[in-house]
């Protein structure tokens, strides 16, 4: 199998290649590491908001504390949707533990008292 | 409050909070920092996307926790912030006029001015695009603010004209958040966004990014109905047999940024035609003496790590400024952007005695494989470097060191494309 990739890890962009179970054209290890899953099972880190219960402020930001499957992005925005919190809420607080069992969490990305 | 400081920053983004944490930590200590929201970060916060910060923290953070680390170094310093409050105005002794709930309209006095107010997106106004008038058409940077800090998704069926980077990443977190995203009209024939966006924003999602393509009419009376598309010929001259109507109730434009800040031009300084941002010298230091300038207000960056490596240096020139730490201005030498080179600063090197490294940052005016960059005082070669793969959506930066800067009387950048 041959696959040609642009890097996603930062915004160089690199141009990469998957030959065989092989990457090349990478600069760095994270773009290797992407390139190997990018060609086999693309994985995204979700960034989205979620729903603060306050006369304040309406929503924050949040995201998955790690890459989950491309496939299952929108199962687990359904999920952040329903989402609903009193504040105070901290820096990197668990919204959802282990979302849909992807062994990842949602995390705030924002304080607010 | 003071009546007096040695240093106000005017903006408490990405830019400000570098430079007063840099000014801070280089020896001044009188610092206040203006802030027109209220509270800190300016744009980060609503940039909610991932991607910021692989330079300065390697590690890939999101826009409010980029902010976060820099907030709680400013509060760790102690360093006085005023939030809710305006500038209004800047005079050429350096007194800054506020306006803030909580203390009216106020002078204070400052012996050194950090300009660090960001940038401006460019609204349809400033690229004309006829037809009616309704509501439904965003700059894609207001769109994101709606969303992301309001929670309000402003449009179900949107168009995106420009393919700057909030355009693309507005184009997945409507896709995201239930919106049905058409198509990306991009005037050029190549992307202004980054490679990676396209990827993870358009790819991703399936959506249609349509090059050498442009919005020629606006349709609608109360909410936009729909948009006339053209593709463009290459003078950018619209191909009237390809005009096709696209129904869609949203338009979001993400047409450009330009640095905004008539405050420092209404006190005397000079502005630089190219950028729209002020005319400075490596020190980030405007013609007007103690008035720094930095980050997008200066030219428009493309992550916000080199906004906050460019301000830290501000920062802490303006600390050498204020701490007299300069050493004696031997001559001022002025810079050239020429063939290929759609914009160079620093616009002017000032020659003092301890100078031992000038860094140029400037944008190429097309995309180019392969090209040299000269570097000559008129015939003089003082330096060739070969780069590949420039294109204009990436600034590029070279640095000048161990050279006699007195020698020279001009310093010129030309791009050579070479095959």
């Amino acid at each position: 199998m041959e696959k040609e990739m642009i890097c996603i890890c930062c915004p160089r962009g690199c141009h990469l290649l998957y030959k065989d179970g092989e990457i090349s054209g990478f600069s760095c290890l994270r773009g290797k590491e992407y390139g190997l899953q990018e060609a086999v099972a693309p994985k995204r880190v979700v960034t989205s908001t979620f729903k603060v219960n306050s006369s304040k402020i309406n929503v924050l930001p949040c995201k998955t504390s790690g890459p989950i499957p491309k496939e299952k992005i929108f199962l687990v925005m359904d999920e952040i949707n329903k989402i609903s919190v009193d504040l105070p809420i901290k820096m990197n607080q668990v919204l959802i533990k282990d979302v849909l069992s992807l062994g990842v969490d949602i995390i705030a990305t924002k304080e607010q008292d | 409050m003071n009546s007096e400081y040695d240093l106000i920053v005017i903006g408490g983004g990405s830019a400000g909070l570098a430079s007063a944490i840099s000014a801070f930590d280089n020896g001044v200590k009188s610092i206040l920092l203006i802030e027109k929201n209220k509270e800190l970060g300016g744009i980060l916060n609503q940039c909610i996307h991932n991607g910021f910060g692989l330079h300065t923290f390697k590690e890939e953070l999101t826009g409010p926790e980029y902010a976060f680390r820099y907030i709680e170094e400013v509060k760790k310093r102690n360093i006085e912030c005023l939030l809710d409050t305006l500038v209004i105005g800047v005079s050429p002794s350096k007194v800054v006029t506020i306006s803030s709930p909580k203390y009216g309209i106020t002078n204070i006095k400052a012996k050194a001015i950090v300009n660090a107010c960001g940038c401006n997106e460019r609204t349809y106004g400033q690229i004309m695009i006829p037809g009616d008038r309704p509501n439904g058409v965003f700059t894609a940077g207001l769109a994101q603010k709606y969303l992301n800090i309001d929670g309000y998704l402003v449009g179900k069926k949107v168009y995106i004209l420009g393919s700057g980077d909030i355009g693309l990443i507005m184009a997945r977190r409507m896709t995201l958040e239930g919106a049905k995203v058409i198509g990306v009209s991009e005037l050029m024939p190549y992307s202004n966004g980054l490679n990676r966006n396209i990827v993870q924003c358009l790819n991703d999602y399936d959506i249609p990014l349509h090059l050498s393509n442009t919005v020629t009419k606006i349709i609608g009376k109360e909410r936009l109905e729909a948009i006339e598309t053209c593709d463009v010929d290459e003078n950018l001259k619209p191909i009237l047999s390809t005009k096709k109507r696209i129904e869609c109730d949203t338009l979001l434009l993400s047409v450009g940024l330009y640095p905004f800040s008539p405050l420092i031009f209404n006190a005397g300084a000079s502005q630089y035609v190219k950028t729209k941002g002020a005319f400075v010298d490596q020190n980030l230091e405007t013609t007007l003496e103690g008035v720094f300038s930095c980050g997008n207000v200066l030219h428009v960056h493309d992550l916000v790590d080199f906004v906050s490596e460019e301000s830290a240096k501000a920062g802490k020139c303006a600390a050498d400024y204020i701490l007299n730490r300069r050493g004696k201005l031997n001559k001022t030498i002025y810079t050239n952007a020429l063939d290929n080179v759609s914009y160079l600063l620093p616009n002017m090197i000032k020659i003092y005695s301890n100078l031992e490294e000038v860094t140029f940052s400037f944008r190429v005016k097309k995309p180019m494989q392969k090209a040299t960059i000269f570097i000559k005082d008129g015939e003089k070669l003082i330096k060739k470097i070969t780069k590949f793969d420039l294109v204009p959506s990436e600034m590029v930066k070279v640095s000048l060191k161990n050279i006699n800067f007195l020698e020279y009387e001009e310093i010129d950048f030309l791009i050579e494309e070479t095959k």
